[in-house]
């Protein structure tokens, strides 16, 4: 029983650390960082390089 | 888990995440805001349809760039998906892992559920991980690795691009030769072995199986209902026993297992809270 509760509590931990750095990633404007990739054609991805 | 309803999620899902139709038409990829977010399933961000960013791409991208920062906001969303779900995205959420799907449906003289040097072949995945998307794009600035040489999403991608715009398709080379016949051996070996990317290539099913033990969602085996027959391991097409290890990394969570064993004994929990009996209090049960 107990191994278990450490186990969510893990779970729990790990989506709260998650939680966190997405929070420090927006606010250091990462996510400006993903778009600006994404919204331009990835020339490596589709096979041009 | 019915596989009809499976599929219809799968289908759902991949719908969901390539919703810009107009794209495929016009050549032009989607600019909008939903692309500050990564999706969970690998989904090239070239892909005309594509209405969110590729995890996989977005994190090579930010360890490449000039001025090294953590990658915080990727490593979040990949570590928060993987955290719920563990490798039920593979299993229901990543359309790469879908069409694969679909190709082991394509009726063949032989269907290989395992053969020798299966087990080892499956390391290959985390190798790619670590040298395709963290080293190698770390050493070598502004290359994506995985994606420049690997990924066959991104190919499918620039089929579907260049089909729609003759710039780009003259522009293709060496490395489209390359990767396109990375993408055919996988078309090709997918209907013979059951997911073979997800089995041996993809670094992001090698970084959501660090997560399977832990996650929120995981597969229960009820010892009381269990009578070791066999059937849930005869099922899976991941050449997973659920019975000796319900939340392995190699289970991609199909649920082929729960539909699959005639007792009843397998179930999908959300964070389970077990009694003494070793059975699932009901109202945790997903």
């Amino acid at each position: 029983m107990s191994w278990l509760k450490n186990e969510n509590l893990l779970t729990a931990g790990l989506l709260l650390t998650a939680v966190i750095l997405i929070a420090a990633g927006v606010a250091m404007k990462q996510n400006h960082q993903v778009l600006a990739k994404a919204v331009r054609i990835c020339l490596e991805c589709i096979g041009i390089g | 888990m019915d596989n009809k309803k499976r599929t219809f999620i799968q289908a759902a899902a991949a719908a969901l995440q390539n919703a810009n139709v107009k794209g495929f038409f016009t050549g032009q990829i989607y600019t909008g805001a939903g692309k500050n977010v990564c999706v969970p399933g690998l989904n090239c961000y070239s892909c005309p349809g594509a209405l969110g960013a590729c995890p996989l791409g977005s994190l090579q991208n930010a360890v490449s760039a000039w001025k090294f920062r953590f990658p915080y906001y990727v490593l979040g969303l990949m570590m928060f998906f993987g955290a719920a779900f563990g490798r039920l995205i593979c299993g229901f959420l990543c359309p790469f892992g879908f069409l694969q799907d679909l190709l082991f449906r394509v009726p063949s003289p032989k269907k290989l559920r395992t053969f020798r040097g299966d087990r080892q072949l499956r390391y290959i995945k985390y190798a790619m991980l670590l040298i395709m998307v963290l080293i190698l794009p770390f050493t070598y600035k502004f290359t994506p690795f995985f994606c420049k040489y690997v990924c066959p999403s991104g190919t499918l991608s620039g089929i579907m691009l260049s089909a729609a715009d003759s710039r780009l398709r003259s522009l293709l080379g060496g490395i489209f030769t390359w990767k396109a016949t990375v993408l055919m051996a996988v078309v090709f070996t997918s209907i013979v072995i059951a997911r073979p990317f997800c089995k041996y290539i993809c670094p992001l099913g090698a970084f959501y199986a660090l997560f399977n033990k832990v996650s929120a969602v995981r597969l229960h085996v009820d010892g009381n209902k269990c009578v070791n027959c066999g059937a849930c391991a005869k099922v899976c097409d991941m050449a997973v026993n659920p019975v000796a290890a319900p939340n392995h990394p190699e289970c991609i969570r199909c649920g082929k297992c729960v539909s699959g064993c005639p007792h009843g004994a397998i179930c999908f929990t959300c964070l389970t809270v077990r009694n003494h009996a070793g059975t699932i209090d009901s109202k945790h049960k997903a």
